[in-house]
């Protein structure tokens, strides 16, 4: 009975309805719908299809010059001479150096980033905050090239003053300008996990008669730890990839790093200074050198997802 | 009964809007006493003052004085943090910390110097148990204190504010945020932890302040307007504006 009841007020309302115009206009909506779906789909898609192309296209031209190097000899042999008449192609010096560099950056410029960090979430007043912050960002928007710039004018003389040594460009000196460099992106990300810490969490601890800096190291920091570790991979991307400021700065001899002084080359400044006038095998070792760089930046980004993911579990 | 904290002519400012207007109240020790009021009435406020975490928002003034045990809490010579040992809390929300549960319970012992491993067990233990929690929990105490069930974190926060042995136990509106059993749980051990702490507990929830309460403070926008006994708040109130709170006129 009640069902009889339903289907015939249905059908009163279908009857109401214009059913020709309804449906045409449903059609059009539902078509229009698919196109739009289909251009965001293809837009997505263009990004996707450059990191394969990329990916694909190192590895298609960088595996030929490793096997005729031999992948032994090619990561690990010490001398690199492209252009000699018995050309060598150890690349070595390169990794050692990029690790170094990097290495180097994240001792001198995590420390300062973090501490900044937790002053700026934490202590800092609203206008300091908003200033420093501003500042922060400015320094994210420096092209490369200017950090290089200054380095060589300022840094690489200052080196040589102060330890007194015949030549400032070196190791010591890309250290620096990468450690200012990762500065913008561990601020803002390691501030921006201390910022989502619940205040609930920080008023538990006061509550307890902890000092807000008792607080802030004990409750706030591990509670922000994945995001402060994500940020501080991110910094380790940004330094390893960086290639402007270090060539300007690191002398870019391919010596083995065996001091903070020696000039060095790192293996992004290998394939930009070396690309524009090779060829042959010379050529074909580049690409194997920028396959190397890939690998580690892939290493990186892995580890960083898997901080982002473990924060996202939480 | 003695009192263990008395205040007198207090106001309290946020910048300026006044919130609290001359109060003056005398909590008496070892029992427990209830804090009711409309919403915005202040008492969530006046709470706050008594441990100082009101130092925290910015335009916060107040005047007249909050005597604990004799001494001015507002005096330069009190530390905030031994303060804040003394008279623990307990919010709205259960706020564990995102560690173990040990850890939850062990961080303020160790804050306050603590650091021997076998008497942080006992304190933490000890903690637990008073908080009628220990059998629930004493399986996992290295799990992470965000996985326990919301009624369980709060005795969880109840047991934390235990450990360093505090005097008084402010709590703020500690079972709002909880469902019926475990707001009974949590009733019955607020009655049994009178036996050794004063508890000053700011409820919406009328039938509690009666069930858990020995005083019952009403407060209605920034003022005490009565207090006293419970039975006595509830049975004959003195103004007719507490009357009409209570048998649910307003508010």
């Amino acid at each position: 009975m009640a069902k009889k009841k339903k289907t015939s007020t249905e059908q009163v309302i279908r009857s109401t309805e214009p059913q020709g115009i309804n449906l045409d206009h449903r059609k059009k909506k539902q078509i229009l719908e698919n196109i739009v779906h289909g251009i965001f789909l293809l837009l997505g898609l263009i990004a996707v299809g450059c990191v394969l192309l990329i990916t694909v296209y190192l590895f298609i031209s960088g595996i030929p010059a490793i096997h005729k190097i031999g992948i032994v000899d090619f990561l690990f042999g010490r001398e690199w001479a492209s252009t000699a008449a018995d050309p060598k192609y150890g690349i070595l010096p390169f990794i050692l150096t990029s690790i170094y560099g990097t290495a180097g950056a994240v001792i001198l410029g995590v420390p300062i980033g973090f501490m900044t960090s937790v002053y700026l979430s934490k202590i800092a007043s609203p206008r300091v905050k908003s200033v420093m912050q501003s500042a922060v960002s400015l320094l994210a928007g420096i092209p490369s090239v200017v950090y290089g710039l200054v380095g060589m004018l300022v840094l690489v003389p200052g080196i040589r003053k102060v330890f007194n040594v015949p030549d400032g460009a070196g190791l010591l000196a890309a250290i620096i300008v990468l450690a200012i460099m990762i500065l913008p992106s561990i601020i803002k990300m390691s501030v921006t996990a201390l910022d989502a810490v619940p205040k609930e969490y920080e008023d538990a601890s006061l509550a307890l008669g902890a000092t807000p800096i008792e607080t802030y190291f004990r409750v706030s920091v591990p509670a922000a730890k994945s995001g402060i570790a994500a940020a501080v991979v991110l910094g380790v991307g940004r330094a390893i990839g960086e290639a402007m400021a270090v060539m300007m700065v690191a002398g870019n001899v391919p010596n083995m790093p065996d001091s903070l002084f020696q000039s060095v080359r790192f293996l992004t400044t290998t394939v930009a200074s070396e690309m524009a006038y090779s060829s042959g095998l010379q050529r074909q070792a580049l690409f194997s050198v920028a396959l190397v760089l890939f690998m580690f930046i892939m290493l990186i980004n892995a580890t960083l997802n898997f901080f982002l993911k473990r924060d996202g579990n939480k | 009964m003695g009192s263990i904290i008395s205040v007198k002519d207090m106001c309290l400012w946020y910048g300026n809007y006044q919130a609290l207007k001359d109060l003056n109240i005398e909590i008496p020790e070892m029992s427990i006493t209830a804090l009711i009021g409309p919403s915005g009435c202040g008492k969530s406020t006046f709470l706050k003052t008594l441990n100082r975490m009101n130092d925290l928002i910015p335009g916060v003034k107040i005047s007249g004085g909050i005597y604990y045990e004799g001494t001015d809490i507002f005096s330069n010579e009190v530390d905030v943090s031994h303060l804040r040992k003394e008279i623990g809390m307990v919010f709205q929300h259960p706020n564990p910390f995102p560690m173990s549960i040990y850890n939850n319970v062990a961080y303020g012992p160790r804050t306050h110097g603590i650091k021997s491993k076998v008497q942080l067990d006992e304190i933490v233990e000890q903690a637990l148990r008073d908080a009628a929690i220990w059998d629930e929990v004493k399986d996992r105490l290295k799990k992470n204190a965000l996985g326990i069930s919301g009624g369980q974190q709060q005795r969880l926060c109840i047991a934390r504010a235990l450990a360093i042995q505090p005097k008084v136990l402010l709590m703020d509106e500690p079972t709002s945020a909880l469902d019926p059993i475990s707001t009974s749980r949590i009733e019955d051990l607020i009655m049994e932890l009178k036996k050794k702490y004063t508890i000053v507990i700011v409820t919406h929830n009328m039938q509690q302040a009666v069930r858990v309460s020995d005083y019952t403070a009403f407060f209605l926008l920034g003022e005490l307007v009565e207090f006293g006994k419970t039975d006595d708040i509830f049975s004959q109130p003195k103004d007719k504006r507490t009357e009409d709170y209570i048998t649910g006129r307003f508010g």
